[in-house]
Order: structure tokens, then sequence, then C-alpha cells
């Protein structure tokens, strides 16, 4: 079973990279970008079979280890 | 005094500190690898600055779930000193040892370069041998030294006397224009509840030894070896 955990900077977290981002796609001619905020992804290779013990177990990785949660909100999505 | 220096895969500022702790104690620290599981007898443990497991996923979050740091949560629950340095302070935040995390520069830039401190928390055993509003001149060399708490935290930090340095300049002036990285507050360094963890991002140990220019992190290791006189 695999899963995907999105990892983003709280709202009111600063992002200087996402902010650099935001003027270099200004500097690009793309006009409409209010906002820019920079996250990553990771890929989860599980042996889990049930999907909500996956879940629950990805939920307890994501605490421990793949964010920090002073700054980061988390987001999982087990695909079947 | 007996102290441990933490050694991780990728700490390279073991030695300047070890150097530091011995001319202010005149015992020589151990260094202790990361694997170790057990820190026992110790004063003064230091977590030294670095790129701990190249700083991946985020700067400390590796060194600060390895068995060692199990070992140095337990020692400060005990009541033992621990000292965290830039990643060592990174570290430290990731164990949750102290509140709050560093995030990267605001202005993208890895800074290394001198900087002026403000000591405002002036207690043993890491002050006590400064001065409430003293002004010292120290090196920070690091990418993601960008302080963050919310603002509750930084409330409670401040009701509680737990801001050890500010970022300033030579005058003492603490504002926007003296923030070298974005930190909230301009917060170089804190303390836990007790007073016994000390995290900060400037090296107080580049600044030791008069041969290479400066000493005035000199106060902070004489503090600790003052307060620190083992049995």
């Amino acid at each position: 079973m695999k899963a995907k955990v999105f990892v983003t900077l709280k709202p009111g977290v600063l992002d200087p990279q996402g902010k650099a981002i935001e003027h270099a796609l200004g500097g690009l001619g793309f006009d409409g970008v209010n906002e820019v905020r920079q996250g990553k992804v990771i890929e989860l290779d599980l042996a889990a079979e049930d999907e909500a013990k996956a879940e629950s177990e990805v939920e307890a990785m994501c605490r421990k280890l793949l964010a920090n949660t002073v700054i980061e909100n988390y987001r999982i999505e087990i695909e079947a | 005094m007996k102290s441990a220096v933490i050694l991780f895969p990728g700490t390279n500022r073991e030695k300047d500190m070890a150097d530091a702790i011995e001319r202010a104690s005149g015992r020589r620290p151990d260094i202790v690898w990361h694997r170790e599981t057990a820190l026992d007898g110790y004063d003064l443990i230091v977590v030294p600055g670095g790129f701990s497991y190249g700083d991946y996923l985020r700067c400390g979050a590796m060194a600060g779930n390895s068995p060692i740091m199990r070992a140095v949560k337990d020692a400060a629950n005990r009541g033992v000193a621990v000292l965290g340095v830039c990643n060592g302070f990174q570290i430290l935040t990731e164990t949750g040892l102290l509140p709050g995390a560093l995030l990267r520069n605001a202005g993208l830039k890895f800074i290394c370069k001198y900087t002026h401190l403000k000591a405002e928390r002036c207690a043993p055993p890491f002050t006590q041998r400064l001065t409430p509003g003293q002004v010292t001149e120290v090196a920070v060399a690091h990418n993601e030294g960008n302080y963050f708490a919310d603002d509750a935290t930084l409330d409670r930090l401040e009701g509680e006397g737990r801001i050890v340095f500010r970022y300033c300049d030579a005058a003492g002036r603490v504002d926007a224009t003296t923030n070298l990285n974005g930190s909230r507050r301009n917060i170089a360094g804190i303390v836990d509840t007790t007073g016994r963890v000390l995290g900060m991002m400037p090296h107080p140990e580049d600044a030791t030894d008069a041969g290479l220019g400066k000493t005035e992190g000199m106060p902070l290791f004489e503090s600790v070896a003052e307060a620190l006189v083992s049995a």
C-alpha cells in the first residue's frame, strides 16, 4: 500500500522560499500570482494491507518525525 | 566539571567546543558518539554545531530522534545542564527540550559573520558572568537560524525571563534593522523552564581564543565552569 504525506508550513509561518519563488514568477511575467507557499511531498511504500491501519501508522510517523507540528501541517493520502 | 560533547555524523564544531570548555574548566570533555545510549555522571552535556545527518528532512530532525538524544533528555530531566549551539539548538527544539523551531533565514542566505548579542537573562549555570544589557560580539554561521514560536509561547518566554540573548547592534539596539535572520523578537538564545537547558544560534565557542581574535564567548564557559564545579 502506498501513502503520500504533504507537509506544508502553517499559515502565519514565514516562508522565504515561497516568497523567492513568487518574485521569480513575477519576473517571468506571471502576474496573477498572489502568494506562493512551498512544502514537500513524502512518498511511502507500506507493508500494511489495511487502509485504516496504514493511515494510523503514517499519522504516528508524521507526529514523530515527518512533520514538525510547531511550524508545519501535514495531510495524508492513502493510495489503496 | 565533567562534560560530554555529542557527535553526530555531520557534526563539525565539536573540537572548538571541547577546546572552549577545556579553557574554562581545565578539563577536556568526552566526545560521545551518537550511537551511545547512556550519559551518566556528567555535569554538562553539549550538542554542538554542524550539519547532523546532512540536515535531511529538517535541520536537527534526524538527530533529534536518535538514541543518544533520549539519553540527553533523561539527563536534562535529572537536572543536568544541557547546551545546544547552532545545529545543537535546532536539535534541542526538535527533541522538544526547548520550545519553537528554527526556520530558513528570512534573507534566504547562509549567514557567516560577527554579530552583536545583548544579554538578557544573566543567571547560573550559563550566564551569571554576564550583566543584563551587556553587548558581546560573537560569530554566527547558519542557514536556518530564524527563530519561530507562536505569540503565546513568545509572551511566556519573555514573562518567565527565559530569553538569554537577542540580536542587536554595537550600541545594544534591538529592532528590525539589527535582526540578521528574521528571528521573532530578535531572539538568539533561550532556556527551558528550569533554566538549565540553553539553546542559541551564535557560536560562543568561536570567541574563546585570543589568538583567533575574540574572547567574548568566554564568560559563558566561565559561568558554566563556575556553576558546575563537580564533586
